[in-house]
């Protein structure tokens, strides 16, 4: 079917603002398709039903929206982890800041190196579970990630990895629109955490294809954040095999625009996939985690917690589907999304779907709205505590779920303080 | 200790009168009870002394050594000294009941100019307290009152009074949901913490828990009001013959 023309007009603006990046052969007809996919989906308007409750103006300009850099003097969140440093610089990789990659367990090479080569383990994956992700929902911004990448970094497990691999974006020019894609392979029976931090860019573009083998761990650990006028779109495509464990958990921090989609495919049985989101927002703050999974297998697991936190106009919406296909039996698939309105002026918007072919299933889910416990809230200050330590401390209760989703106690420590940093800091406004 | 003059209360919101002028003086070192049948007004002058919204002074004063305790915000309150023990103790998933405990005594301090208590302190100090009232480590590491059962909250509540030490003790219903075993447990530990510096104000519908809190006085409320005062042969005679005769008596 054919595109509205100011469709297509907008998409061409937006295709005739980047360039292609060369590569080999393989690469590049890789990166034609998505083109070719991204043509046909043509940028989202707000009559797409998966654009209903977020505005894609900002991520659909030609050019990156103006976003000032946030000061702070906070250290790095993951900074007492021990990891494998990756840096990214306005969305440029940046060697010097970034530890020597060589890792026992691991292959790190980067994106423009892996896709030069005529062969290469990532010919197989690189766009490969994002156009099986483009039915039955569109993810333009994903096949536009994949046609015009510019950077990134391509990982393979081989084995139990000793320590995280962390990537940090850092974002240094009020005008950077960057683009970065990134393969990661976990091996059989191998097992990795990978962590990400940074605002990355005025406007970044992320897509992550994880692929992971039977019997293999992942664990993914992001935060999002710090500055206020950023705006983000990002893509987490996985595929699980047989008796593998995927957890993800995202927390996020201000930012004019963020929308995390996530696609997770359980294709093997007894396959655990957990994902899980903070969001904290006050005043020009919209937040949008939009997830999509799919049990094609048998007694597989997923479970999905989402929590936000909202206040002074701050919106934020969640799109929630799990898909129980035919002869998926004993799919356990769990989902609960939840915003805490710290005023009247925080929207919640939330769209949780069930779509079950399989007739031995357990799926629930769950969404709610509301504000801060006024029983609690008196019963915590009788005691002594005031009023805003209160209310912090049953904010902090709020997101608690989400938090425990995290497997690493010493990772979950640095993501609760980071909470703990931003409510403080809005004491007593 | 405390002193409350003419102390008249409306709910904010709707014109209803329900404390319609009490007078009432627990002096330091002594134990009160208030009785009284249901609807009387007893649990709304507990909540209106520790601070809850919803209720509008019209008249009167309450102070706790000689300060003005109305004005003053619930957790000042608490820092001046007064406890509550609740009638219903909230259930807060997702806050740990040491963590709230440490966070509250640490408030506390802080709003008394003094320093805070250490970790490793403050761990001796709950674990003394916590034995005497039969709550193990894993109540202690559970958010506060979640999955409790009643004995368990109320434990819970003279827990808290036992760790943040208050000078003004006012137990609401405390006795109610308690089999016979656990209303010793918790009389046993109000009455450890009786002390000269310390006075209690024990709310109670029947007579039983203060079998085991031996009051210096007994109030009885009706109707917004303390009808009558005596001693703890007053109790006895509610227990033996209800409300009615008495009530009977003053009107």
């Amino acid at each position: 079917m054919a595109l509205p023309q100011a469709k297509t007009d907008e998409t061409e603006a937006r295709i005739a603002a980047l360039d292609m990046p060369d590569g080999a052969g393989w690469a590049q007809a890789a990166r034609a398709d998505a083109l070719r996919r991204f043509r046909a989906m043509g940028l989202p308007g707000r009559r797409d039903e998966y654009w209903r409750f977020t505005r894609p103006d900002a991520l659909n300009a030609a050019h990156a929206p103006e976003a000032a850099l946030f000061k702070h003097d906070e250290a790095p969140i993951f900074e007492p982890i021990e990891r494998l440093k990756i840096v990214f610089r306005d969305g440029v990789f940046d060697a010097e800041a970034s530890d020597d990659l060589s890792q026992e367990g691991l292959e790190i090479e980067r994106l423009a190196d892996a896709t030069a080569k005529d062969i290469h383990w990532i010919k197989d994956l690189y766009g490969v579970l994002e156009a099986r992700s483009q039915t039955p929902v569109p993810r333009p911004f994903a096949a536009l990630n994949t046609a015009f990448a510019t950077d990134g970094i391509v990982i393979r497990a081989t084995g139990k990895v000793s320590k995280p691999v962390s990537l940090s974006y850092l974002h240094e020019n009020t005008t950077s629109d960057a683009i970065l894609h990134f393969v990661v392979r976990v091996e059989e029976g191998a097992e990795m955490t990978l962590l990400e931090n940074g605002p990355a860019a005025a406007r970044f573009n992320k897509c992550m294809e994880v692929d992971v083998a039977d019997t293999a761990v992942f664990h993914h650990v992001r935060a999002q954040g710090r500055d206020h006028e950023r705006h983000a779109v990002t893509h987490l495509f996985a595929r699980l095999g047989r008796e593998s464990v995927f957890k993800s958990f995202t927390v996020t921090a201000n930012g004019r625009l963020t929308r995390n989609e996530a696609q997770i495919e359980l294709t093997g049985d007894d396959a655990i996939a957990h994902i899980a989101g903070a969001a904290l927002g006050d005043g020009d703050f919209h937040h949008d985690d939009t997830v999509f999974i799919t049990h094609d297998a048998v007694n597989c697991e997923s479970r999905q917690v989402f929590k936000k936190v909202l206040r002074n106009g701050a919106v934020g919406a969640f799109q929630g589907k799990i898909l129980v296909k035919e002869g998926a039996q004993k799919t356990d698939g769990y989902q609960i999304s939840q915003s805490l309105l710290l005023d009247d002026d925080a929207q919640f918007l939330a769209k949780p779907e069930l779509e079950i072919y399989a007739d031995d299933v357990a799926c629930s889910h769950g969404s709610t709205s509301g504000a801060i416990d006024e029983d609690a809230l008196f019963y915590l200050r009788a005691r002594g505590v005031t009023r805003s330590e209160a209310q912090d401390m049953l904010t902090l209760a709020f997101v608690a779920e989400a938090i425990d989703e995290i497997d690493d106690e010493a990772v979950a420590g640095c993501i609760l303080s980071r909470l703990e940093g931003w409510l403080h800091r809005r004491r007593g406004d | 200790m405390l002193k409350i003059e003419n102390l008249n209360v409306q709910l904010e919101e709707e014109d209803k009168q329900i404390l319609k002028g009490v007078d009432l003086e627990v002096p330091a070192g002594s134990v009160h009870a208030i009785m009284g049948p249901n609807g009387s007004g007893k649990s709304t002058l507990s909540y209106v002394l520790s601070g809850r919204d919803g209720y509008e002074v019209t008249d009167g004063t309450a102070t706790l050594d000689g300060e003005d305790i109305l004005e003053l915000d619930p957790e000042e309150r608490a820092a001046a000294g007064l406890f509550l023990a609740f009638q219903y103790p909230v259930e807060i998933p997702g806050v740990g009941n040491m963590t709230f405990l440490r966070t509250a005594l640490n408030s506390q301090r802080k709003a008394r100019g003094e320093d805070e208590i250490s970790a490793a302190d403050f761990l001796k100090l709950i674990r003394e307290k916590a034995k005497a009232l039969k709550i193990d480590a894993d109540m202690l590491k559970r958010p506060v009152n979640v999955g409790f059962s009643g004995g368990e909250k109320k434990r819970n509540e003279i827990l808290q009074m036992a760790v943040l030490e208050p000078k003004m003790c006012i137990l609401d219903e405390t006795d109610s949901g308690l089999d016979v075993d656990a209303m010793k447990l918790v009389a046993d530990g109000v009455n450890a913490l009786r002390d000269e510096g310390r006075a209690f104000l024990v709310i109670t519908h029947y007579q039983r828990l203060l079998d085991h809190i031996q009051p210096d006085v007994v109030h009885i409320m009706a109707d917004g009001r303390i009808v009558k005062t005596g001693g703890p042969e007053l109790a006895l005679e509610v227990e033996n013959n209800g409300y009615a005769d008495i009530l009977g008596e003053v009107a």
